[in-house]
């Protein structure tokens, strides 16, 4: 007789019917395990949730009161028929995969991944297991990252060229991942200030230790004359703001690994754009659904049906899945965290 | 290349206008002389001869980077710009030094007729050479497509000030079918006599009157004539040149056959601004828009098509008469020429006075124009008798005064997502009005909300999608917009039997529920309307 799947897709999220819990469900639910803080993955409403450690700091922070429990990377625990372990996914600080295995029948959810190490958020790690269910925010071939180093070293020298012409540089990054990974990225050649937002984050990231340098919040009175030739480290939706006005002579720019796109570029008419992501490229994405040794693969969250079309021309079996995580618009700077 | 891609990057990175002239400036005065003239070429809207075709383009890039020719079709319609879409997908490569801007071209020019064999590798080896941004140039260079966001009205600025030549008269000696393979940067800009005798003037422009005409003052300074919906384009003139020049300065004498007659007509040295239109000579008016369309397209027109939408120059200015440059003079001199000018051609000549509007009061021309639509003109021009004949738009003296549009309340049905800067978006809408109880799909529409309104609209469609067709979803039908439009006209191709001329959203009402939008009944009302 066969069994049902591991995991099933439902319209409140992703559902393991032999442990009666959801993966980072968009309805409220009994019980949730989240993959990562981004909002459109921690959601308010539910009734229990199960992170990592690492997780819960940021996302008690944007939940408030949640009855919460905290799983270490690599620990293994069971619940109902299944066993559960939560893997870095070297997305943001504190994200996972979640691996959920029945009787050796492994399945992961990716949750948002990124391959390459940022330095910062915990290194992504390969799980093998027969069906991945795997994000493809940029799952087309034109999305192809830089080693991080050359991209940190352009923005360095974005920003050395501003603040040699007297001007502040503003870089729009999310407030949670990206701003961090930045400011811990690039050279430190002056003061670098946060918006209260990216302030808030920051503060609670390295309380936990993650190595950050430090920032001065842009409270009222701060400005490029008390800073001159400062790094100003903002939400995308300040750019062009009244409040990055307050600033004085300024340059702007985005760090989003839509900036690939010069059309997209154009469309927020910036200067500057700087490819940036917290998710896989192309080859990031191929690379680490090869590395999980799987047959059937889920995609979600991104270009799903070219993506899933060119895994099962690779001989996978390869279906898609519909969710409410940021899909294309995810990244935008219309939009909240992803 | 390196000073071109150097420019392309420094243009590219700003959005500021005075950055934008620093750089072309820097470049007119640094670069190779022929790559400078290359350069004001490309930006002028000249482009080298094409060697390749698109789909050899598309074919060969998506074998250099190992995947299928659907991948790259994917790919390509998510960024919406070929030579971009092969610059990301190619492998990496580690730019070499690669030849100068003339030189490539010259080479690409060499290729023009050779096997496919041999300009498949010329492509592939420069590819492979490129570094990231030379190569998204040199395939802007092989796909024709050149725009670095740079006016024309831009380089002519920044040119002007590394040569010290004056902008007009610069602007003036660019215009015209000079060729940068041959010309000489320093004639280029130097010499008058340079181009060809057929070399057009630069088109002056109207800005469109906002308010109401009052604000202009004195009726009695300025002279009205009908804003026709046809090509705006140059009649010339001059010994051993007889020429038709559109607004894009492209050269379209040969696809007019029938105002060849006024090359014997018209004295020598006379170049006349006009419009040309398909005329209904029956009605004594232009046949509507999409006549004159079916014209545009054609390099050799079929005699059928010259007896359906015969043309015809509706003349609205005089700027050269006997050889001489008349720009400076009145509008009100050179229309008066114009008219003895007109008056001496032979009946049935092609080429007519575009009637002026009397008018006493600025009342008295507020109602004259609301016979514009009856008229299949899109609404007046004003014009200051005293004003000169402006290089491009200079705001004050020429006006256009436009009808309101029409409108018409209708429902989204489809939505696509948009090119380029819009491609996570959905931006691309077909609506509906009523028919009944059915929904009778109508147009398509993809601008005039904010990029705020375009990113709420996406969210709903994500959530609401009934159905998918390729890029294509299917939502119910609950957003209702209304869609503001400048003519309509029977169309059997379409299901609703009419298709409108520049649709576009004027705003999302919210406030309006779905059983209010308008019918194909109502539509039809001003079909009628339009046809008079
Ligand atoms: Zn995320
Ligand atoms: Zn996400």
């Amino acid at each position: 007789m066969a069994r049902n799947p591991v995991l099933t897709f439902t319209d409140r999220g992703i559902y393991c019917p032999d442990g009666d819990f959801f993966i980072d469900p968009w309805r409220p639910v009994d019980r949730a395990l989240i993959t990562h803080g981004h909002s459109d993955h921690a959601r308010w409403g539910h009734k229990r949730y199960l992170a990592t450690h690492q997780a819960l700091p940021v996302m008690r922070h944007r939940l408030g009161q949640i009855e919460a429990v905290g799983i270490a990377y690599g620990e293994r625990v069971q619940i109902g028929g299944v066993t559960v372990s939560f893997h870095p996914a070297g997305h943001v600080p504190g994200s996972a995969q979640i691996a959920v295995e029945r009787q050796g029948e492994v399945w992961v959810v990716s949750g948002d991944y990124k391959v390459e190490p940022d330095g910062l958020a915990e290194g992504f790690a390969p799980i093998r297991c027969h069906a991945f269910i795997s994000e493809c925010t940029f799952g087309l071939p034109v999305f192809r990252w830089q080693p991080q180093e050359r991209v940190m070293a352009e923005i360095t020298r974005w920003w050395a060229a501003n603040a040699a012409a007297r001007k502040v540089s503003i870089l729009g990054a999310y407030s949670f991942g990206k701003a961090q990974r930045l400011m811990a990225g690039v050279e430190p050649i002056g003061p670098i200030l946060t918006h209260g937002a990216v302030e808030e984050i920051t503060a609670i990231l390295r309380a936990q230790g993650y190595a950050l340098p430090e920032t001065v919040r842009a409270v009222a009175g701060v400005d490029g004359k008390t800073h001159p030739g400062a790094l100003v480290i903002a939400p995308p939706s300040a750019l062009g703001s009244a409040w990055a006005r307050k600033f004085g002579p300024a340059e702007e720019a985005f760090a989003s690994g839509w900036m690939a796109v010069r059309g997209i570029r154009r469309r927020r008419s910036l200067g500057a754009g700087f490819v940036v992501s917290d998710h896989a490229d192309w080859d990031g994405l191929n690379a680490a659904i090869r590395a999980t040794g799987c047959e059937r693969v889920f995609v979600t969250h991104g270009y799903t049906a070219p993506f899933r079309r060119w895994l099962s021309e690779q001989g996978y079996d390869a279906g898609i899945v519909a969710t409410e995580y940021g899909e294309e618009v995810e990244e935008l700077p219309t939009e909240g965290a992803a | 290349m390196k000073d071109f891609a150097a420019l392309f990057a420094a243009l590219d990175g700003t959005t500021k206008t005075s950055a934008k002239v620093a750089a072309l400036t820097e470049y007119f005065q640094t670069a190779p002389e022929a790559d400078r003239v290359w350069t004001i070429a490309l930006l002028s809207g000249r482009r080298p001869k094409r060697s390749v075709t698109s789909t050899e383009l598309r074919e060969w890039a998506a074998e250099a980077a190992g995947m299928p020719l659907w991948l790259f079709e994917e790919s390509y319609a998510m960024v919406g710009d070929l030579a971009e879409t092969i610059a990301l997908i190619l492998p990496v490569a580690e730019g070499a030094e690669a030849p100068s801007l003339s030189a490539i071209i010259a080479e690409l020019t060499q290729l023009t007729g050779q096997g496919g064999e041999v300009r498949k590798a010329a492509i592939l080896a420069y590819w492979a050479r490129l570094g990231p941004t030379e190569r998204l140039l040199f395939n802007k260079l092989i796909t024709g497509g050149f725009r670095m966001g740079v006016s024309q009205g831009l380089m002519t600025r920044a040119l002007s000030t590394a040569t010290g030549v004056d902008e007009a008269v610069l602007a003036h000696r660019l215009m015209g079918d000079w060729s940068p393979q041959t010309m000489p940067f320093e004639r280029l800009v130097r010499e008058d006599a340079s181009g060809s005798a057929s070399r057009p003037y630069p088109f002056a422009l109207a800005a469109p009157l906002e308010e109401g005409p009052e604000t202009l003052g004195d009726p009695g300074g300025w002279r009205a004539e009908w804003k026709w919906d046809g090509i705006r384009g140059q009649l010339i003139q001059r010994a051993g040149a007889f020429a038709l020049w559109s607004r894009g300065e492209e050269l379209i004498t040969d696809r007019f056959p029938e105002f060849a007659p006024l090359a014997d007509f018209l004295p020598p040295g006379t170049v006349i601004d006009g419009e040309v239109l398909a005329w209904d000579h029956q009605a004594g008016r232009p046949l509507p828009f999409a006549d004159l369309q079916k014209r545009i397209g054609r390099k050799t027109v079929p005699k059928k098509l010259l007896v359906e939408a015969p043309a015809l120059m509706l003349a609205y200015d005089l700027l050269e008469d006997a050889g001489q440059d008349l720009r400076d003079r009145p509008f009100g001199e050179r229309r008066a020429r114009l008219e003895v000018l007109v008056a001496g051609l032979p009946e049935g000549m092609p080429l007519r006075l575009s009637p002026a509007i009397g008018f006493e009061s600025w009342d008295g021309l507020t109602a004259k124009r609301q016979a514009a639509r009856e008229m299949r003109a899109e609404g007046v021009m004003l014009k200051r008798a005293a004003s000169p004949y402006h290089v491009g738009r200079k705001r004050g003296d020429w006006w256009k005064w436009k009808l309101d549009p029409w409108t018409v309340d209708a429902v989204m049905i489809y939505a696509q997502a948009g090119h380029g800067r819009r491609a996570n978006l959905y931006t691309d809408f077909t609506f509906a009005v009523r028919d009944g109880n059915a929904l009778v799909p109508f147009t398509k529409a993809y601008s005039g909300l904010t990029d705020a309104e375009f990113g709420e609209i996406t969210r709903w469609v994500q959530k609401n999608t009934l159905e998918r067709f390729g890029p294509v979803r299917r939502v119910p039908p609950e957003l209702v917009f209304e869609i503001g439009f400048e003519g309509i006209q029977e169309s059997p191709r379409h299901k609703s039997g009419i298709a409108l001329r520049f649709p576009r959203m004027i705003r999302w009402r919210r406030d309006k529920p779905v059983d209010e939008i308008d019918t194909l009944e109502g539509l039809r009302d001003l079909l009628r309307v339009s046809r008079g």
